[in-house]
């Protein structure tokens, strides 16, 4: 199959949805371009379905514009969209094979019969299952439902395809292998797709962009690298990739790069472009902490002194959690020696692991 | 613009330019209007305005020109939504109110003609053309709605909910207000609180006169007494049924018993256990004759009036307490009461504190209904009323009596269905949405603790002799088919079913000489034609409620539902009042007919769609709305198919309730369109119960048959997933 052509880019402006008094999406505009994966990332509550289903027509906004490939579909029911979604529950029709399911779509194409099978078929045998057209779907299991709910979406070839945490009924090996393979699709057919979860490690993987929603309104759209080493908030900082935030000065900033005194160290931080110099908060990775030992403090390394509160052993790394006088800091070490609670550490901060975000 | 929407415009102007805009005398397929056409009675809207000076015809063309010109607009112009939405309420209002306006003789309103001065225009009914028309401009306003986003954007849903909210305004609201409004109109014809106050509060309603001495009491009182004593009967006599179902060994080996007592009254035509009744106490009845003989107690009319009419309502109504409290029982866990005695409370108190607040909704539900229905019963009041006057007969004696009086009917519909409204509002407001949930509540696993030994032999006691007596009941009436002239002469005999349902084989082929032929077959025909329709209109109403979300919601389920409340005799009234004069003139046709039986029993369609509904997941019709598949072919492809079993409740609910019907269709009935019941009540009247009875014993057997074929036709879901498939009768109560 080709869908060469076919995909489009889907454009919010100042799009809102309320139910009642419930403010369920607020005043949200982002683009996603043609051909890439955007993942709406979020809580649970934050309004990520709620935005996904009016990008299918399934709801309308209460204000604002939703444009699909330029043309402005606010008010076109879903049957007009040429958007088609995989829902979180399969939503697989009982009463029809594999096959009529798959097909199902492709009723109003102005195809014959036999073509809209044939090409039913050619959707199955892209998401590997060929051979499973006259089942039904409750003789499947729940990773081959999720495959054919894929291609019953895929084989209509629609400019935009949505997904609503599609993974989430799968166990967590099944859903890494499905992740990638929904995602080596969507780039082998260049598909624009809209992808929803609540898992960050999840969105980190298969996403070109990430829109991460809280409470109703959009917290920063980057790409995955951007929102791990550029958070914009406290709270994009802590939902993607884990943070502890520690009160620091900005003391003076100078060539993109800002210098603070966070405790007793000084430390040099990438700032982004409206960093100011004043208080702010200082984003430190768990992974980007390193213990020293009292010789290494002594060689000029300014660090912050900790003791060690609560230490576990997960297997391929040590969790810490350490009280300072900044307050407490989690912190996780790959060496395979582990140091008992009670232990005093000083703690150096890695530059790669550390951001800054205002108070 | 999609091709639903062309065809229904396309039949718009068809309605507009070439059909005959009013009604014709002998129907349009008799296509005798073809040889005067277009003159002043078959001429089109269009021929109408601009040849026979009807100019106010033309005016809801505008409706049917703006599509044209916004379907030039692009997709997802509100403008042109906008545009529709206001040309299609503008013509749909035109089309009314030049209808009421302007009627047989001039205007219809007295103001008007002091305003405007007398006018030559005259008009009769709206016929075919003015229908097509009227519908192109609802469906011209709903599809703009659509364009403009509303419901989002499918014309589907909004037609939908225009075509409900249409016809129950029409079919229900209209004609309900007309018997308000009739009920103030005085001798000369114009409006008079002081005559609808009067009316209102008249003696033969309200008189207490019975307390003093032998006169009789206000009709109103006769009504409540009987139905509170109905009311209390069987919600005693359904929970002693109920608790030998689930709490004691007979429940256990008896469920077929128990399953044919609860179907029974459903096909029994409503005066059938009145019939029964006579045959056993009347003065000729087995029992009288056999007191007389044995210990010389002549034989009197008791059985007619009050306590006859008890018995009869609460055979009749038994069963449905009976299905509403044996949920209750289910319901109830046997656990909480083992509970409250391991907890050292008496078993007095663990009753009070415990069981009885569990089934006091369940009873008070019972008890409504029971209440309710009694209040609406007609068909047996009239069988054996005797003289013990009650409103539901009253009003009919008001409309088909010797002296007519419609203000009189009216005044006593409106007693009538503020009692029943009433009952209904208590019922939904205050225990409606628990009594729901203890219908289909399942008892928790483990056994139930038997009853204790007194309340077991009560439990017995009271309902086996019942059982027997109904099992006698029935026998006595199919019995009483095949006898000459029951009680007096018991010879055996085919003459009553030669009577009735008479075939001849002679030289001009099949004759059917039976006199009940013609309203047989009338009967089945207009059922059969309303059957699919109440399931339809039931279950696109049910879907609306249950998969949609629109503004005014809850007030629209609250009125589909309301129809069911209104007493057959105040919906045959107020389709006189309404449908006997245009813009719609209705009476004498089978249409009004299936009309009355579609509105009637439309509310457990909706029921039934509903409880099945909510068991199909809703992302499935929204997967199929984003695979391309619009509202109704989402209906049809996904829902529909997964229904089956609420499509079979529906169909076969509708089609026997249209047959065993009395009290609306007392009013509707024709020459020409003569219904079985009403036949049958004729023959009653004239003390023909041989014919009566053959009759009755037919259609119980007929339905029977019919059910069976209906349940073949539609058969079984391929998938057996989802199970919604409740018992029918069981429907019918939670409706
Ligand atoms: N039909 C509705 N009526 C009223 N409120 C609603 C409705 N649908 C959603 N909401 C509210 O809107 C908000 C956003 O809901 P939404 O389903 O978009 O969240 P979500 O981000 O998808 O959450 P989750 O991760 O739990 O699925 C919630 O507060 C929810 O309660
Ligand atoms: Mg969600």
């Amino acid at each position: 199959m080709s869908f060469a052509g076919r995909s489009a880019s889907v454009e919010f402006r100042s799009v809102s949805r309320q139910y009642g008094r419930v403010v369920a999406v607020n005043d949200v505009s982002f683009t996603i371009r043609s051909g890439t994966l955007a993942t709406l990332l979020g809580p649970s509550g934050c309004g990520k379905t709620t935005t996904l289903r009016m990008i299918a027509g399934l709801e309308v906004p209460s204000a604002g514009r939703i444009l699909i490939g330029g043309e402005d579909v606010t008010t076109l029911p879903p049957m007009q969209r040429d958007v088609s979604m995989v829902f979180q529950s399969y939503a697989l029709f009982p009463h029809m094979t594999v096959l009529e399911n798959v097909a199902y779509g492709l009723a109003g194409s102005g195809e014959t019969r036999p073509q809209q099978e044939e090409r039913a078929r050619q959707g199955l045998a892209l998401v590997g299952l060929s051979g499973f057209e006259r089942r039904m779907p409750s003789e499947l299991s729940g990773g081959q439902q999720q495959r054919v709910a894929v291609a019953r979406a895929l084989v209509l070839e629609p400019r935009v395809l949505l997904f609503d945490e599609p993974l989430s009924n799968l166990d967590a090996k099944l859903r890494r292998r499905m992740r990638e393979e929904i995602r080596d699709l969507q780039q082998g057919l260049g598909l624009t797709s809209v992808y929803v979860t609540h898992d960050q490690e999840e969105a980190l993987a298969v996403s070109d962009t990430i829109i991460v929603m809280d409470q109703a309104c959009i917290a920063q759209i980057g790409t995955p690298w951007e929102l791990y080493r550029r958070p914009a908030s406290a709270f994009v900082a802590d939902f993607i990739g884990g943070a502890n935030l520690l009160p620091c000065e900005v003391t003076q900033i100078a060539d993109g790069v800002a210098t603070v005194q966070v405790g007793p160290v000084r430390v040099q931080v990438e700032a982004s472009e409206n960093a100011m110099p004043g208080t702010a908060k200082l984003v430190v990775r768990p992974g980007a902490v390193a213990f020293m030992t009292g010789v290494e403090a002594l060689s000029g390394l300014s660090a912050l002194p900790a003791e060690i509160r609560k230490a576990t052993y997960l297997g391929s790394h040590w969790e810490y959690t350490l009280a300072t006088d900044l307050g407490e800091v989690f912190v996780t070490q790959s060496s395979e020696a582990g140091y008992p609670p009670g232990t005093s550490v000083l703690l150096a901060l890695e530059r790669r692991g550390l951001a800054l975000v205002s108070v | 613009m999609r091709t639903p929407f062309t065809a229904v415009l396309a039949a718009g102007w068809l309605g507009f330019a070439l059909l005959p805009w009013y009604m014709l005398e002998d129907g349009l397929l008799a296509f005798s209007w073809l040889g005067a056409y277009p003159d002043r009675d078959t001429a089109p809207a269009l021929v109408q305005g601009l040849a026979h000076g009807r100019w106010w015809l033309l005016p809801p063309v505008a409706a049917l020109l703006v599509p044209l010109i916004a379907a030039r607009r692009p997709r997802g112009d509100r403008l042109a939504g906008t545009m529709m939405a206001a040309a299609g309420l503008f013509g749909l209002a035109w089309l009314l109110a030049q209808g009421f306006v302007i009627g047989a003789r001039g205007w219809t309103q007295p103001w008007l003609t002091e305003a405007f001065g007398r006018i030559q225009a005259r008009q009769f009914g709206m016929g075919w053309g003015a229908l097509l028309t009227a519908a192109a401009c609802l469906y011209v306003f709903t599809t703009g709605l659509a364009r403009r986003g509303t419901m989002r954007g499918d014309a589907f849903v909004t037609g939908a909910i225009g075509t409900v909210i249409a016809s129950i305004l029409l079919f229900v609201f209209y004609p309900v207000s007309k018997v308000l409004l009739a009920a103030a109109v005085d001798e000369a014809g114009g409006f008079s609180t002081a005559e609808l106050a009067a009316r209102l509060t008249t003696g033969n309603i309200w008189g207490l006169a019975c307390l003093g001495g032998r006169a009789q009491c206000g009709v109103l009182w006769n009504s409540l007494a009987l139905a509170v004593t109905t009311g209390v009967l069987t919600t005693l006599l359904g929970l002693a049924f109920a608790l030998l179902a689930e709490r004691t060994g007979f429940g256990r080996r008896g469920k077929g018993v128990l399953k044919a007592l609860t179907v029974l009254p459903v096909i029994t035509p409503p005066f059938v256990i009145g019939l029964g009744i006579i045959l056993i106490f009347g003065r000729n009845g087995t029992v009288t004759l056999l007191m007389e003989q044995a210990f010389g107690i002549p034989p009197s009319r008791w059985v007619y009036g009050f306590t006859g009419l008890v018995i009869v309502q609460v055979l009749a109504f038994t069963p449905i307490a009976y299905l509403v409290l044996v949920g209750v029982v289910q319901g109830m866990s046997p656990t909480l009461e083992e509970a409250a005695q391991m907890l050292r409370a008496s078993r007095w108190r663990s009753f009070r504190t415990v069981t009885w607040p569990l089934m006091r909704p369940g009873l008070a539900n019972a008890f409504l209904i029971g209440f309710v229905e009694s209040l609406a019963d007609f068909g047996n009041p009239l069988v054996l009323g005797g003289n013990f006057e009650v409103l539901s007969t009253q009003i009919f004696y008001a409309v088909v009596g010797g002296q007519t009086d419609p203000g009189r009917a009216s005044a006593l519909a409106i007693v009538l269905l503020c009692l029943t409204l009433g009952a209904f509002v208590v019922q939904r407001r205050w225990l409606g949405s628990r009594s729901y949930t203890t219908l289909s509540g399942k008892g928790d696993a483990g056994l139930p603790t038997p009853l204790p030994r007194r309340v077991r032999w009560l439990v017995y006691g009271s309902t086996v002799p019942w059982m027997a007596f109904t099992v006698a009941l029935y026998a006595l009436v199919l019995f009483g088919g095949f006898v000459r002239t029951f009680g007096i002469d018991n010879t055996l005999t085919l003459e009553h079913y030669a009577t009735a349902f008479g075939i001849v084989w002679d030289a001009e082929g099949l004759q059917w000489t039976g006199r009940a032929w013609p309203s047989f077959f009338t009967t089945i025909e207009l059922s059969a034609i309303a059957a699919p329709l109440t399931a339809a209109i039931g279950l696109l109403t049910a879907y609306l409620l249950n998969r949609q979300r629109f503004a005014g919601q809850g007030a629209f389920e609250f009125v589909t539902m309301l129809s069911f409340a209104i007493p057959g005799t105040v919906i045959g009234v107020s389709y006189i009042l309404a449908f006997n004069v245009p813009p719609i003139e209705l009476t004498g046709t089978g249409l009004i007919l299936v009309i009355c039986f579609v509105f009637r029993n439309m509310p457990v369609s909706i029921r039934a769609g509903i409880a099945a509904m909510t068991q199909i997941d809703k992302s499935l019709d929204e997967c199929s709305l984003t695979l391309r598949h619009g509202s109704f072919a989402t209906v049809r492809r996904v829902i529909l198919p997964l229904l089956r079993p609420a499509v079979v409740a529906s169909l076969v609910y509708s089609f026997v309730r249209a047959i065993t019907s009395v009290s609306a269709v007392i009013f509707l009935v024709s020459a020409q369109y003569n219904l079985a019941t009403a036949y049958i009540v004729g023959r009653v009247e004239v003390s023909d119960f041989g014919v009566a009875i053959a009759y009755s014993s037919a259609l119980i057997v007929f339905m029977t048959a019919g059910v069976a074929l209906i349940q073949l036709l539609v058969g079984e879901r391929r998938l057996g997933r989802r199970n919604g498939a409740a018992p029918l009768a069981q429907r019918s109560v939670a409706a």
